[in-house]
């Protein structure tokens, strides 16, 4: 697949990023290379073998899930500490509508 | 309207009535303070691991079951990835590819019409914090309470052909979410809330127009006039020549229209990817044998059971069904005695007029099945007229008073003694010397009329029949 500028710029903006033209480019033609890169990997042929999704799949159906128990891990004081704005019961982030 | 067909696909999130969230530990409780209920997992920390929670697949297993959706053998997590304040991870831990369940049906009735509506798919996410914006500050704020809370979302096919067709269907689906225990159903709460996509096509066409999703309707009746207008304004667009844009559109409840919603989400893309942190779900055929026989008895079941068993009409077991609680309640008025016709009929106007006047569920109102079932037994044994027991009803549902005592103190008892009746009648008679002439001159329908003046004198207790009977003899 070939990655284009543009393709690179629109995808940055999905992610919130801002690139300078230069380095769209360069960007470009790295993104290019780690897909060239999949393109090898295609060429296997894997017929019949079922996609591993995820490394956590290997651990097998049981002790994946965990029982429907509630309890308090923090407290809020704890879970703001880190806010770089909060009113002391609310994350403040600048308005958004 | 009749050039176009109106084509409806619904998307409904039902909260999940859990007592921890989907991937982490964090209570699921509504309404608490803000940001309480939050750990390392739900406020998007890096490192951390997701937990799926049993119960949650279990409570997607039995909708599925319900809606005789087929549950796959093996379903996986993906990334929705998209940025916005209420979503600390950068990513909605959603269904794509293979979710949880597909290709089910729900039987829906519309006026005498049954129709089935098909179920594309049902699958698990994680839902988003809550944002709270202030018009008079330039801050948004954000709790995280609500942030990885269990969905399931149910997907239909583009089978719905109207706004009453859709809320019929939302009424099925909702009531048996709430009838399986597994959702509260509480639309204003945002427990089970609906998008709907909506478009038009000539009649007779078999490609779909282009849709708009409609959102942020919470209750029946807003997805009832969001549609409505919807349609309206398609329709307009499409006679005038003009396209409609695919786009997202906001309900505007008080002004009663649908409002284009730029921005935020107009360019889909949200690279979904298989989420490498999750195993996929697999539920043992043995859990399932289990969960399938622990079903309980679904609406349309009760329904059913209603009009065969207790001869009441179709329409009035529909009513009597859609909320659970309700249907607890005339089948414990049933258990207390009470004839079912005259149950339902006493339950579908006074008590449900009652209910929604006083904002209560039925379970909570202090006038219990039982009294009613008393109060009806009153007016069955001719104790009361029916008259007076709807007069009393208001009083009897705040009280909570036990009717046979209310009767009792009151001394509303109905008159069914001849001789205490026949001053009355005398009396009544005795003043209208008019009408008795006129009576036995062939004016027989003055008999309404001396009922009536017997009535009055002995304030609504006389029983009828016997007033009849006797002025029958005394103006024979």
């Amino acid at each position: 697949m070939k990655i284009t500028p543009e393709r690179v710029a629109a995808v940055a903006k999905l992610a919130r990023l801002t690139f300078t033209a230069e380095e769209l480019t360069r960007f470009a033609a790295q993104i290019g290379d780690i897909l060239a890169y999949m393109d090898m990997l295609n060429s296997l042929d894997t017929t019949g073998v079922e996609p591993l999704y995820s490394p956590a799949g290997l651990a097998g159906p049981t002790g994946a899930t965990r029982p429907d128990q509630a309890r308090q891990a923090n407290s809020r004081s704890e879970t703001l500490a880190n806010a770089p704005a909060t009113d002391g019961e609310f994350f403040l982030v600048p308005r958004v509508v | 309207m009749g050039r176009y067909e109106t084509v409806i696909g619904l998307e409904v999130h039902a909260q999940l009535a859990t007592q921890s969230k989907l991937f982490c530990s964090c209570s699921n409780r509504f309404g608490d303070e803000p940001n309480v209920n939050v750990c390392a997992v739900c406020s998007g920390m890096p490192g951390v691991l997701p937990v799926l929670n049993e119960k949650a697949v279990e409570y997607a297993c039995k909708m599925a079951m319900a809606i005789d959706c087929a549950i796959n053998e093996r379903s996986i997590f993906a990334r929705k990835n998209y940025f916005y304040p209420d979503l600390p991870k950068g990513y909605q831990i959603s269904q794509f590819e293979t979710p949880l369940a597909e290709r089910g049906k729900v039987r829906i009735t519309v006026g005498a019409a049954e129709k089935v509506i098909g179920v594309t798919r049902i699958h698990l996410e994680d839902d988003a914090g809550k944002l709270i914006h202030s018009p008079a500050e330039n801050v948004s704020r954000v709790d995280l309470n609500r942030s990885g809370t269990p969905l399931i979302e149910i997907v239909s096919e583009p089978d719905l052909r109207g706004a009453e067709e859709a809320v019929a269907y939302l009424k099925e689906l909702r009531a048996i979410l709430v009838y399986l225990g597994i959702c509260d159903g509480n639309m204003e709460e945002g427990s089970f809330r609906c998008d709907a996509n909506v478009s038009l096509r000539p009649a007779g066409q078999e490609q779909f127009g282009t849709r708009a999703e409609l959102k942020n309707m919470n209750s029946f009746r807003h997805v009832q006039k969001a549609i409505e207008y919807e349609v309206a304004r398609q329709a307009d667009l499409l006679d005038d020549g003009e396209q409609v844009i695919q786009e997202t559109r906001l309900y505007d409840a008080d002004k009663g229209v649908t409002v284009s919603m730029r921005g935020k989400e107009q360019a889909h893309d949200y690279r979904y990817f298989p989420d490498p942190d999750l195993p996929p779900i697999v539920v043992a055929k043995e859990k399932l044998a289990a969960l399938r026989a622990g079903l309980p008895e679904l609406p349309r079941a009760k329904r059913e059971r209603f009009v065969a068993d207790c001869g009441i009409p179709a329409q009035d077991a529909l009513v009597l069904t859609q909320e659970k609680e309700l249907a607890d309640y005339f089948e414990a008025a049933l258990a207390a005695g009470a004839d079912p016709k005259k149950a339902a009929n006493w339950i579908m106007t006074e008590f449900l007029r009652e209910l929604n006047q006083a904002g209560l569920a039925p379970g909570a109102a202090k006038m219990t099945p039982e009294k009613l079932a008393a109060l009806i037994k009153l007016i069955d044994s001719g104790a009361i007229s029916g008259k007076i027991g709807k007069q009393i009803f208001p009083d009897l549902f705040t009280s909570g008073d036990d009717p046979g005592a209310y009767v009792a103190a009151k001394g509303l008892a109905q008159i069914s003694d001849a001789s205490a009746l026949e001053a009355a009648v005398d009396a009544a008679l005795a003043e209208s010397q008019a009408e008795v002439a006129a009576f036995k001159g062939g004016k027989t329908k003055l008999m309404g009329f001396f009922v009536g003046l017997v009535m009055k004198k002995t304030k609504g207790q006389a029983n009828p029949g016997l007033v009849n009977e006797l002025l029958a003899k005394k103006l024979g």
